[in-house]
């Protein structure tokens, strides 16, 4: 079980928290023209990387604050954590 | 005799004033407290213990704890029956039960041993080239005969009655194993400062202290590790575990211990737990878990009585039992020679074979000194004694060790060998570690380290006491540096002990000339030398396939006695060194560990939480029968006197179309939604628009997933101009929150708006049917119910006995009805007076099955339609789709597979013979007669019984549905082998134009 830190609360076990996959998809902005495969790509479409992944974690069972974190996939490193208005001390 | 091989000197850790009496098979013994059933069994003279898990031949004990292969017992009986425990690991406690497993009739007499004779056909791999066909003969043939042959203990068909815990610990430094180096690092860095939790597997702390004779300080080595422990304990900072044993090492330095908190106790008090899981989340973890002897392949070393001599030694010292009267010592090393000298202090004389040329180690110069006689290039070719070793067939090796030249036959009564020692790698393996090899050892230590954990001692390599207790001091208080600032430094003390020579790289003994018996190398799995050359033969060259291909080291054992010899003979027979061969994954559990402790006091009614509505009591005093809806109880229906459940509904669900009814609906989830920028964010969130919606009203919404699929239904009406209260159904109500905490807080942070769940904090009570209006107006006098008073999506607050509430004119059955809500503390209240004042109007309680009826009836889409497969299109929510403005999942909508004519879509199903109840997942299809693959026209989702009209009547998602209606199909369900012809009608049964919840 990982140890992932909320930003909001501090150290907390993995099962307090739920995943939420890449925080770096930018959904398109409402109202905007979009082509379907611009629009499957953001609906569908994930990497899948093996290593350094920014990735969205929701403070469930706590604060119920989303936040983002660095972590690597192969190792479950988590390099940091920070709130979705900062940016990473890396 | 009882207890003839028991030592002479008193000196172990029995207490030879407490009797314990046990039983074994059927017979009664006696041991001591401090015994562990295997040393009792042995002070009885009994090595039989078992069959092998393969063979059936019979088996005795190889070691002392934890690495124990053979020696499982199945322990107590009836509900706690508990199959395949290591009977070193097991404290003698008063009326024990033990019994063999994998035997029948007895462990004397073995059936299954006839595998023995035919071992030609148990080969490696045996049961991949057997069992492979005909496919059909593998349920009814192949696995039961592999079940019952390969069987090890019988678990219990009862429930278990224990008890058992979880713990969460969080420490600085979480030491394992309390030999020299565990209690150097404990002290170390409890002594600066740290929070530790030392974790001991056995009942006794002290390790290889307990059976060494060094010197520390100037305490012998047993005197210093008492000493430490009874420091350790009078520190604050400091947790001490005995029998605990860590077994798992996780992510991010959680580590799972498992302590035997009452199974050494006679009567423990009710409320002991037997087992306690401990996850320990430790800032570092020191892994100081020794090594374990490695045993030699000779031909039949599997024999009772054959045993590593570390165990023998740990028998003598700490138990006071004798393996045997007439040992014989076999070794490769220089460490046997203390057990050697054990026996001799116990005016036991050993025969001793080296397969070295010599050695001038200070051990084997104090046997040499006493006259004994060592043979010297010398080894075992084979064994002879069917229940327990008779004799040995020894002799001398050849130049090269790979022959004997002579054979001689010499009688023994147990053989303790020694192949030198393993550190016990299996925490920093499993840790991440990359281990890696050690020449001077010939055994694998840690190396890389991933995670915050380090070896030292025995388990790092460092094989002597100097360098254990120079580590284990150093690296407990660097470690306790890193948590504290008092930097408090813990002197090593000095230390002495005999000074060993090198091993010899020998572990499989030469066949004698002419015969092949088996030599093993994994005991608990039976795997033989020759099963390694015939998966080598094969073609299986990585290590991980031979692994698996002859199982060696696998299962519970996880290679403690195996893995290094099984390498060693992969190495030779393919002529490489061992690292280039490489090493097997470690993985946890380090020991077997019992489901109960994993379950915990998560069991039954405890397996998850309940959720009660304030009203529950009411339900359960008036005869309902509840139903789990996610977490929470909901009554299902309200029997009387001989009714079933089909009366029960059919009678509640009329009842509302007829007069009134009454419905718990507080499970429903309830969001408050508060900010400026509030009717923003509902109408980027629903499907149709809100920022017109006037104080005081409600409005039904749909929201979607961004994939276009309808994710939620509910109902939100507005408080006041920047306050709305959302309503969810019960099953997505913490998705829904989540969901929308994720726009608010991740992609529309500037939405000045704030969501917060009040499900718990309101009791929603449904009133429905055409007396409602009548019934609420009776109860709230004060206020204007009538239809322009308060019209459909209507609400109004008004107050009762003191107590703020709230009606909506809202309607999931179809009929005129309400929906009061007050606080949660005062829903039962409420729900009394409610029915108090209905009893004029007939008023009847309604559960979730007369409610699903009356939402069928109507065509309004629940959870079986809205399956994450619909979209709106599809459950006829088509006219909620703003074409003005987006919203979240817009875009998909327009996508060609969403807008696609021949699309599955909601219709109604209704019998045509008027009395068949279609079953729900039913297929439809056009023709029932055709041969399959039948083309699949859609899906049954919803089915009841129509109070209405008296027939059953079910909601469907056919493909093209629209044009389907006034179609005869079939609805087939072939698990229940029915087809039932159908007519496709409209999915809105009764009252398709709503009139009765605007009337
Ligand atoms: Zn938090």
């Amino acid at each position: 079980m990982l140890e992932i830190k909320c930003p909001y609360c501090g150290k907390r076990s993995q099962n307090e928290f739920s995943y939420g996959g890449d925080a770096t998809v930018k959904r398109p902005t409402l109202g905007e023209e979009i082509s379907t495969e611009d629009w499957d790509n953001f609906v569908y479409f994930r990497d899948n990387p093996r290593g350094k992944h920014t990735e969205l974690w929701h403070h469930v069972s706590g604060c119920r604050q989303w936040f983002k974190a660095s972590r690597d996939t192969a190792t479950h490193e988590i390099f940091d954590t920070c709130k979705m208005n900062e940016a990473f001390n890396e | 005799m009882s207890n003839a091989y028991r030592t002479k000197n008193s000196t172990g850790l029995i207490n030879k004033n407490k009797k314990i009496n046990f039983s074994f098979n059927g017979h009664t013994y006696h041991g001591y407290e401090g015994d562990t059933l295997a040393s009792a069994l042995i002070s009885n003279g009994i090595h039989l213990i078992g069959r092998s898990f393969k063979y059936h031949r019979p088996r005795g004990f190889l070691g002392v704890g934890v690495e124990e292969p053979n020696a499982m017992v199945q322990l107590h009986e009836g509900n706690k029956s508990e199959p395949n425990i290591m009977a070193t690991e097991v404290e003698l406690v008063e009326g024990l039960k033990a019994k063999s497993q994998n035997c029948w009739p007895s462990v004397q007499f073995d059936i299954g041993e006839v595998n023995n004779l035919l071992n030609r056909f148990f080969p490696a791999g045996f049961y991949y080239k057997t069992f492979m066909w005909p496919k059909s003969f593998w349920m009814k043939i192949y696995e039961p005969f592999i079940r019952k042959a390969a069987g090890m203990g019988v678990a219990p068909l009862q429930p278990d009655p224990d008890r058992y815990e979880h713990n969460y610990e969080h420490c600085d430094v979480l030491i394992v194993g309390s030999g020299p180096s565990g209690l150097a690092s404990a002290l170390a860095a409890a002594k600066n400062g740290a929070r530790v939790i030392l974790a001991e597997d056995k009942a006794n702390f002290g390790g290889s202290l307990l059976t060494d004779e060094v010197t520390i300080g100037n305490m012998s080595g047993k005197e210093w590790a008492n000493d430490t422990v009874a420091q350790l304990k009078s520190l604050p900072n400091v947790i001490m575990k005995k029998r605990s044993q860590v077994f798992g090492y996780y992510d991010h330095n959680m580590t799972v211990m498992i302590e035997r908190v009452s199974d050494h106790q006679e009567n423990p008090s009710k409320y002991t737990p037997r087992q306690r899981l401990h996850y320990i989340r430790a800032g570092e973890v020191i892994v100081s878990t020794g090594s374990i002897e490695r045993p030699i392949s000779f031909g039949n070393n599997d024999r009772p009585g054959i045993l590593l001599a570390s165990a023998a030694k740990e028998y003598m010292k700490v138990y006071e039992t004798l393996v045997g009267k007439k040992p014989i010592i076999f070794t490769n090393n220089d460490t046997a020679y203390s057990t050697a000298l054990e026996f001799l202090k116990n005016d036991i004389v050993p025969v001793i074979l080296d397969t070295r040329n010599n050695s001038n180690g200070e051990l084997v110069k104090e046997v040499k000194q006493k006259g004994i006689n060592i043979r010297f290039n010398s080894g075992i070719a084979d064994t002879k004694g069917h229940l327990k070793i008779k004799s040995a067939v020894i002799g001398e090796l050849d130049k090269d060790k790979e022959n004997f030249t002579s054979l001689e036959s010499i009688d023994c009564d147990c053989i303790c060998m020694s192949g030198g020692w393993t550190p016990t790698v299996h925490l920093s393996s499993q840790a991440g570690n990359k281990l890696k090899f050690n020449e001077e050892i010939d055994a694998f230590v840690p190396d890389k380290k991933r995670q915050r954990e380090s070896a030292v001692g025995a388990a790092n390599g460092s094989f002597t006491l100097n360098q254990s207790l120079a580590e284990g001091f150093q690296v407990g208080f660097d470690l306790s540096n890193k948590f504290t600032d008092n930097n408090i430094e813990t002197n090593t003390p000095n230390s002495k002990e005999p000074k060993y020579e090198k091993h010899e790289r020998l572990w499989c003994m030469p066949l004698p000339q002419g015969k092949k018996p088996k030599r093993f190398i994994d005991f608990q799995n039976d795997v033989a030398v020759s099963d390694v050359e015939l998966a080598i033969r094969e073609g299986f060259r990585s290590i991980e396939h031979v692994k698996r291909y002859t199982t060696l080291g696998m299962a519970g054992d996880q290679g403690k006695t195996s893995n290094l010899n099984g390498l060693q003979y992969v190495s030779n027979i393919e002529k490489k060194i061992v690292p280039e061969v490489g090493h097997t994954t470690f993985r946890p559990p380090y020991t077997p560990v019992t489901i109960g402790a994993i379950v915990g006091r998560e069991v039954g009614n405890h397996y998850l939480p309940t959720r009660k509505s304030p009203i529950h009591n009411w339900h359960e005093e008036n005869n309902a029968v509840f139903v789990a809806a996610g977490l929470w109880q909901r009554p299902r229906y309200y029997p009387k006197e001989s009714e079933n459940m089909n009366d029960a509904v059919n009678r509640e669900a009329a009842n509302v179309r007829k007069n009134v009814g009454i419905c718990d609906v507080t499970t429903l989830g309830k969001i408050d939604i508060k900010g400026p920028d509030a009717p923003e964010f509902l109408n980027r969130v629903y499907t149709n628009a809100w920022l017109k919606l006037p104080v005081g009203k409600a409005r039904y919404g749909v929201m979607l997933r961004e994939d276009g699929m309808v994710f939620d239904d509910g109902t939100t009406s507005r408080l006041s101009e920047n306050h709305f209260h959302m309503t969810t159904t019960t099953a997505q109500a913490a998705n829904v929150l989540s969901h929308l905490e994720y726009y608010l807080q991740v992609v529309w942070p500037e939405l000045d708006v704030n969501v917060l769940s009040t499900t718990e904090q309101w009791s929603g009570i449904a009133v429905a049917g055409p007396k409602s209006r009548e019934l609420l107006s009776k109860l709230f006098p004060n206020i204007d119910l009538s239809n322009e008073g308060l019209p459909f999506m209507g609400l109004v607050d008004t107050n009762i006995d003191g107590i703020f509430t709230r009606i909506y004119r809202i309607s999931f059955s179809g009929e005129l009805a309400y929906e009061v809500n007050v606080e949660s503390n005062f829903g039962l209240h409420m729900w009394k007076k409610i029915m108090d004042e209905g009893k004029a109007f007939n008023i009847e309680p309604y559960g979730t099955e007369a409610l699903s009826t009356l939402r069928i009836e109507m065509g309004h889409v629940a959870g079986a339609e809205l399956d994450g497969r619909a979209v709106p299109f599809d459950v006829g929510l088509n006219g909620m789709v703003s074409k003005k403005k987006d919203f979240i999942g817009k875009r998909s909508l327009s996508k060609e597979a969403f807008t696609s004519e021949d699309r599955q879509t909601i219709v109604g199903l209704v019998p045509l013979d008027k009395r068949t109840k279609i079953p729900e997942g039913s297929h439809i299809v056009e023709n029932d007669k055709v041969a399959s693959p039948v083309p699949k026209l859609g899906h049954v989702s919803s089915s009841c019984w129509s109070v209405e009209y008296n027939n059953p009547f079910s909601i469907a998602i056919i493909k093209d549905g629209k044009n389907k209606i006034g179609k005869n199909l079939f609805a087939v369900s072939p698990l229940k082998d029915i087809s039932i012809p159908v007519e496709v009608v409209s999915s809105h049964y009764v009252d398709p134009d709503g009139e009765r919840v605007r009337s």
